[in-house]
């Protein structure tokens, strides 16, 4: 669906970028259908704008009851073989991946 | 001044420290060095879909005990992050770190400066994540161990503050040095328990801008954080003398070539798309936990310094190597509580002490004997029982086989011999078989004494009393003709 200009709160190129760092590999076709989906998602956040927020601190998240915590316990058994079972590929206990190059 | 000097270097450290927990920090699984791989891993530290992650209350508890001994603000409200990107040894794709309110703010920490006023390196922050697992790469793949996934993870960055390679290797010292005191972590480089990366920038003296920075990563000695910053300053000094422009960009350190080199570049490495994590509510800090954490902090390296400086008689340089490691502080301090001189106690703990400790592979607790024996030994010294080599000797014995001081002085035969008879029968035995030599000493050469003396003590196998050596063969020599016993040298010159 092709999106005017006006209304492209992110650019092709944001686009891209974005796709980059999430690994995504995109045509053209879907460069465009990203970008009027990405660009109503933000158009919809935008809305908050609209609200009188100067007195409200920077909230992470909602409800105070703060994190849980647990103590410091060993509880996990090892459990090499069940934690190997899905893997595509092993070497003795190692995961075996396709070879990284830094 | 010459152009060399026209540059400065600016460099800031980020540390990342292991915290001395049993379990991870967001899961129970244990927290060791060394396991077979993939065996202390669990749904929640492999990142498996669905798992929820459940704060470590230690963790919290070693961080604010850090964040005291540095003097940081310990933040009441405090959030975690997750920071995004792709590596095979990051299993959820991003890691759970901090980055706005972080645990710990503003604090600092004071290097030694011999005896002036301690130099202060303002600290940026000090917050928490999780480290990543560990790869290992083979010809034709890569393979992927996620024990150390999860594992807690301290990340103190200072402020650019220091000036020289050596300040930085100082700086990193007294950092560990505070841990170690601490109990927080052991402070293994080589381990990968304590890790260091570099900022380094070089500017015109006097500019009050930075200018471009590199990091530089892997190093895992204090040796190689030296040299590779020294490095680094001489590379981008010589680079703007030049004429050119420093690259912001990520350097690794190479030990076998000795120098640094850029990383393949990542353009987009460093866009973390930070958000808060979503499966961790805020975090609070109760003031209560930080004021019990405060009413029980132990000493740190600075304070016992200044305790030394001010209570104890010893030289900058002595309280420098007796307070690096809290266990050889505790040691010394032990031995003269014991009854020993301030001065032999450290004089031996400087010494024997630390020399059996970094001879062994064992633990410092292991590899010495308990100071109470060590003090024993020693008084046998302050009371002329064995000489101070024998004590030596009788030490190192005891290092290995557990004994006490008494058993091993007996079981050595290091007793001194003091008895006047057994020393003058020696002497006698000495001086007629020397008789060459006793000729030239009464015609002057008096330094021939020491001679004699030597020649007791080693027919004795060193064991005799030098004191009543000293006083059988001045007898003897007076007697056989001049010069006078008070003429003579007091000992061995």
């Amino acid at each position: 669906m092709p999106l005017r200009m006006a209304e492209a709160k992110i650019s092709l190129d944001g686009v891209r970028h974005v796709a980059r760092l999430a690994r995504l590999a995109l045509d053209a076709q879907e460069e465009a259908k990203l970008q009027h989906d990405l660009s109503s998602i933000l158009e919809y956040v935008e809305k908050l704008t609209e609200l009188e927020l100067s007195g409200v601190e920077p909230t992470a998240q909602v409800g105070d009851a703060g994190t849980p915590m647990r103590d410091d316990v060993v509880t996990n058994e090892p459990a090499a073989d069940a934690v190997l079972a899905n893997a595509p590929a092993r070497e003795g206990f190692w995961f075996k991946v396709p070879k990284i190059i830094e | 001044m010459a152009i060399s000097d026209a540059y400065e270097a600016v460099i800031g450290l980020e540390v990342h420290t292991q915290l001395l927990t049993r379990s991870k920090i967001f899961c129970g699984c244990a927290n060791e060095f060394g396991a077979a791989p993939n065996h202390n891993v669990c749904p929640v530290c492999m990142g498996m879909p669905g798992v929820l992650p459940v704060f470590n209350r230690r963790v919290l508890e070693l961080t604010i005990r850090v964040g005291l001994a540095t003097h940081s603000q310990i933040s009441e409200r405090s959030i975690f992050a997750r920071k995004n990107y792709f590596y095979p040894d990051l299993p959820k794709g991003y890691q759970i770190s901090q980055y706005e309110r972080p645990l710990c703010v503003g604090g600092y920490i004071e290097l030694p400066t011999g005896n002036g006023a301690p130099r202060r390196i303002q600290l940026a922050r000090i917050h928490l994540e999780e480290d990543a697992g560990k790869n290992i790469h083979r010809p034709t793949a890569s393979l992927v161990d996620f024990n150390r996934s999860g594992t807690p993870l301290l990340e103190i960055v200072s402020e650019p503050e220091l000036r020289s390679a050596e300040e930085a290797t100082a700086y990193l010292r007294e950092l560990r040095s505070i841990l170690r005191y601490l109990e927080v972590s052991d402070g293994n480089m080589e381990e990968g328990s304590f890790r260091c990366d570099a900022n380094v920038s070089v500017r015109p003296c006097g500019a009050t801008e930075l200018g471009a920075k590199t990091e530089i990563k892997n190093l895992n000695s204090f040796k190689f954080v030296e040299k590779a910053i020294k490095h680094e300053i001489e590379r981008q000094t010589a680079v703007l003398k030049a004429g050119g422009k420093i690259m912001q960009e990520t350097h690794l350190w190479d030990p076998e070539r000795g120098e640094t080199r850029p990383m393949r570049s990542k353009e987009y490495a460093h866009d973390y798309r930070y958000f808060p994590e979503p499966d961790l509510p805020e975090l609070y800090v109760p003031p209560e936990l930080v004021e019990q954490i405060r009413a029980q902090a132990p000493e740190v390296p600075a304070a016992r310094r200044a305790r030394y400086a001010r209570d104890l008689s010893l030289s900058a340089y002595e309280i420098d190597v007796l307070t690096q490691e809290r266990e050889v502080g505790d040691y010394f301090e032990a031995m003269v509580a014991a009854g020993i001189e301030t001065k032999a106690a450290a004089n031996w703990t400087m010494t024997e002490v630390l020399r059996a400790s970094n001879e062994s592979t064992e633990t410092f607790s292991n590899a010495v004997p308990p100071p109470a024996q060590t003090a024993a030994l020693l008084k046998l010294v302050a009371q002329n029982e064995i000489s101070l080599n024998a004590a030596k000797t009788a030490f190192a014995a005891m290092c290995k086989s557990g004994q006490d001081a008494a058993t091993t002085v007996k079981a050595l035969g290091l007793a001194q011999v003091s008895d006047e008879a057994t020393i003058s029968q020696v002497c006698d035995q000495v001086l007629s078989a020397e008789a060459d030599k006793v000729a030239q000493f009464h015609a002057g050469r008096e330094k021939l004494f020491g001679f004699f003396v030597g020649q007791v003590v080693k027919a004795m196998k060193g064991n005799a009393n030098p004191k009543v050596v000293n006083e059988v063969l001045k007898r003897k020599l007076a007697m056989a003709g001049r010069p006078s016993p008070s003429d003579l040298p007091s000992s061995g010159a």
